[in-house]
């Protein structure tokens, strides 16, 4: 009843956020600012001729209509004016040609940068590797289902948050490798006037140097199978010793985590656990209730290899299956992650092998 | 230039010696005659413009308001990939096929095509590519999932096992438009009457010849991509396996070069249609003949020379990045050269506006106005603002729906009463008209705003400051869809009965296709017009 409500609701109400934003955006860096003059620029430019063209076009309409007593004229040659209005666009364009080449030799300079990450396409995630610290995280769409299904009001931000951020500093040239893990994403900021293809197998390279804190969103931009809509880019822009705090925190929580694969969990946690991550991770392609889609993605209920020997199983989570759209987990989750789904898909979702595997067994 | 002596036999009653048309289901199954051709192009295209127009309206209902609502992600890319590759291949290109099939022999003074069991092959070839592309929707996997562009390798290594049907049915409509394109070549160069020289072709025969130079040229192309991606799904090669040494970027340097010259194969004979149109109506000769011809010409080869400009993104060389932008700004110069000279012909003419004459003018302004984005998009720093966002949508379809589609609609409306004998009704003609006019607009005007605020195409679900003017689209898009139930009734109604049309049927018409009565006979020209 109240499900059908919020529906209803969702459909027949305008959100909460809508807006009429009908320009560009002029972004924080210097860069993006100068793609926005240069789009303002040539869309005055087409806006002036626009005007001039169809201006004569409906003179003539309003004119020399036949229903005034307009007689059709015989002339249909004047080389003069042709010659003239081939020169005149050719000249305008020139005039286009050059800021635009400028600002794209400027864009190409990515030598100098202060601060280095890879930034890895998955489907249908990203992956962030800062180079010179040791700082490796996937960053997740963290919007709920419920919303996405129309069940729960949608929040502000509704399709453009992850679970963890991309964190940057201000004023700091950061230099982006751009590169895929299967098919061709790309990585759209459009504060930063920032798009690059990550093409498997490529590196791409692009940077930034943004001027103010903030949090900027994006999403990827190529078409790269069924979550596309569902892969977003959050980018937190910090003060320089904000940043500095944020590395510390990131090495620290790594050794926590390291910490916690040498525990010992009891299956009932594991489980629970695991529903988190399998939704996360793996429902997007096997689905919610472990169904998965005939002929595109296999079920995990009753599946052979999610009832079968268990190392089998946990082979095929950690180094996926080369030739289909079954990633490897390995580097993406955390060896607790990695335990707890696993155990999770064998006693849920329909199945109830009850055996289950610790997060020591997995870092094996 | 050979110019073939035509030297028949002259009969005092040209279809004496004729038999009619067949009957039966025969007639359209054996037929060689360019005018049951012709309309069975036009009729397979309007099915297949149904088709993808439903698959838009999915697309556009899914689209009204943020969240999924009707189909799932996956399903709604098998839409978004047919709907294009319908459109493109089974509506757009085949109408223009029909139309020349239907014009160019009366336009030029010849008895028919000059390949006629091969046109016959082209045609019967299509239908079966398109049920082979519409069947994989139904097969475990579902059907192309992976946009019409079918970048690799979502559409190798990560496709659906229908992508290698997919394969096969491009194959097919590849062949087909190739067989096409060589009829008309064949044909506007030996079976001209005597007298019309190349300079005194109707211009949609000139655009006809030269986009079908482009349908041989590129072709071939797509055939070698496709085969490559056979090769690499199947046979273990790596085209574009970056892993196994090959190039994912490859893929895409050669579907545009294939992909832009095929923009232009479905605009050229649109300017072609416009050109033959406002003359009529405007009472006055084409403005800039020669100019129009040779800027046809310069767009169809600089359209070889431009094809990175669809992907300023994929991180090419600065010199690359700068090469096409400027290739890509020149092609501004032939085209806006186009547009002036439409608009001096209307100049001091005396202008009437039956439903062809709005067409074409709806076309000439929101055709232009397509023209401006594609400027705006040629600047390739400001491409990586707009690139794959909603304002290339709108471009592209600017380009193609008031472009394209619009100038196909005049087209049939301006010389269906040649082809039926009958007048159309032109309220219900202007009806069609208008709400094509304000459908088309609502829908893709509002896509402009959405993109340069930062929506990205092909997705099912958008961030909630893009629902207002999603929503807009949405009711626009339903509004175009269902006017082209007026215009099929228009036509069904046209072909049954109705008053009937003159030999010349506008006032302001010239050429031969308007010497002939109206319908135009079965057979036309079997003695060769002389024309001074």
């Amino acid at each position: 009843m109240t499900k059908a409500m919020v529906l209803a609701l969702s459909l027949f109400v305008l959100p909460a956020k809508a807006d009429w934003q009908v320009n560009m955006t002029q972004g924080v860096t210097e860069l993006s600012r100068e793609i926005f003059d240069l789009h303002m620029l040539i869309f005055w430019i087409c806006v002036v001729i626009g005007v001039a063209v169809f201006g004569v076009m409906f003179y003539s309409i309003f004119k020399h209509r036949k229903s005034k007593g307009a007689v059709a004229e015989h002339w249909h040659e004047n080389t003069t004016v042709e010659v003239i209005w081939t020169v005149v666009p050719f000249v305008i364009l020139i005039s286009m040609a050059v800021p635009a080449t400028a600002t794209l030799i400027n864009m190409y300079d990515t030598s100098e940068a202060d601060v280095d990450i890879q930034v890895t396409g998955y489907q249908w995630k990203w992956r962030y590797q800062y180079l010179n610290e040791d700082i490796d995280f996937f960053s997740n769409l963290s919007t709920p289902r419920d919303e996405i299904n129309n069940v729960q009001v949608k929040n502000s931000n509704y399709l453009l948050e992850v679970d963890k951020p991309l964190v940057i500093p201000v004023n700091k040239k950061v230099r982006f490798l751009i590169t895929s893990n299967d098919v061709i994403h790309s990585w759209w900021v459009p504060n930063f006037a920032v798009k690059k293809d990550a093409i498997p197998g490529f590196v791409n390279e692009s940077w930034v140097r943004v001027e103010e804190p903030g949090i900027y969103r994006g999403q990827c931009t190529e078409l790269c199978g069924k979550e596309h809509g569902f892969m977003p880019i959050v980018v937190e822009v910090k003060a320089e010793a904000d940043y500095a705090r944020w590395v510390a925190d990131q090495k620290a929580m790594k050794l926590i985590s390291a910490g916690a694969a040498s525990q010992n969990y009891a299956v009932a946690d594991l489980i629970a656990k695991g529903e988190g991550v399998y939704n996360a991770a793996c429902a997007g392609c096997h689905q919610v209730n472990g169904q998965g889609m005939p002929g595109a993605f296999p079920a995990i209920t009753a599946s052979a290899i999610a009832t079968g020997p268990i190392q089998k199983h946990l082979d095929i989570v950690l180094n996926g299956k080369a030739g289909t759209a079954m990633q490897a987990f390995k580097q993406q989750l955390s060896a607790v992650d990695l335990a707890a789904v696993v155990t999770f898909q064998r006693n849920g979702l329909g199945n109830s092998v009850g055996d289950s595997i610790q997060p020591s067994a997995v870092q094996q | 230039m050979a110019t073939v002596d035509i030297d028949l036999p002259h009969v005092k009653d040209d279809d004496s010696h004729h038999h009619g048309p067949a009957k039966g289901l025969g007639r359209w199954l054996y037929t060689t005659n360019h005018k049951d051709i012709g309309s069975m192009y036009l009729i397979f295209s309007l099915c297949m413009f149904m088709i993808g127009g439903m698959m838009a309206l999915v697309i556009r209902a899914e689209l009204f308001q943020p969240g999924l609502q009707l189909v799932e992600p996956g399903f709604f890319n098998q839409m978004t990939t047919m709907h294009g590759l319908i459109m493109v291949f089974g509506a757009v290109m085949p109408a223009f096929v029909g139309l020349a099939n239907w014009m160019v022999p009366l336009q030029i003074g010849a008895p028919d095509m000059a390949l006629p069991r091969m046109n016959n092959w082209s045609f019967w070839i299509l239908p079966f590519a398109f049920l082979i592309l519409l069947s994989s929707l139904f097969m475990p996997g579902g059907g192309p999932n992976f946009g019409w562009t079918f970048y690799a390798p979502l559409s190798t290594t990560y496709a659906p096992d229908s992508v290698t049907f997919f394969i096969f049915g491009v194959h097919i409509m590849g062949a087909s438009s190739i067989m096409g394109a060589i009829n008309i070549i064949a044909t506007i160069l030996n079976m001209r009457a005597p007298g019309m020289t190349m300079m005194k072709l109707p211009l949609f025969v000139w655009t006809w010849l030269i986009t079908a130079f482009l349908l041989i040229a590129v072709m071939p192309v797509l055939a070698g991509v496709v085969t490559m991606m056979l090769m690499d799904i199947h046979f273990g090669t790596s085209f574009f396996n970056a892993a196994g040494g090959g190039d994912p970027v490859l893929f895409q340097h050669i579907f545009w070069f294939f992909g832009h010259p095929e923009v232009y194969i479905m605009i050229l004979p649109a300017f072609g249609i416009i050109s033959e149109i406002i003359p009529t109506f405007a009472r006055k000769r084409l403005f800039g003949y020669s100019s129009m011809v040779y800027a046809v010409a310069s767009i169809a080869l600089l359209s070889f020379v431009v094809w990175a400009h669809h992907m300023f993104t994929v991180g090419m060389p600065l010199v690359g990045e700068v090469f096409f932008m400027f290739a890509t700004m020149l092609i501004a110069v032939p085209t806006g050269v186009k547009v002036f000279n439409w608009i001096a012909t209307m100049f001091r003419g005396s202008m009437t506006f039956e439903t062809p004459m709005l067409f074409a003018l709806a076309f000439v302004v929101l055709f232009t106005l397509g023209g401006f984005s594609g400027l705006m998009l040629a600047i390739a720093p400001a491409d990586f603002q707009y690139h794959d966002t909603y304002f290339v949508v709108a471009h592209f379809h600017y380009v193609l729906v008031p472009g394209a589609i619009f100038s196909i609609m005049a087209a049939a409306y301006y010389w269906l009463p040649k082809w039926t004998g009958h007048v159309l009704n032109e309220t219900m003609g202007k009806t069609h008209f208008w709400l094509s006019f304000v459908g088309v607009n609502l829908t893709f005007f509002p896509m402009h705003f959405v993109g340069l605020a930062g929506m990205p195409r092909r997705i099912p679900d958008y961030a909630l400051q893009f629902a207002d003017f999603n929503s807009m689209a949405s009711v626009g898009a339903f509004i175009f869809g269902f006017s082209q139930l007026v215009f099929i009734y228009n036509v069904v109604q046209n072909v049954r009965a109705g008053q009937k049309a003159t030999d010349r049927v506008w006032e302001g018409a010239h050429g031969l296709e308007w010497t002939v009565p109206s319908p135009a006979p079965y057979h036309t020209f079997s003695t060769p017009p002389k024309i001074d």
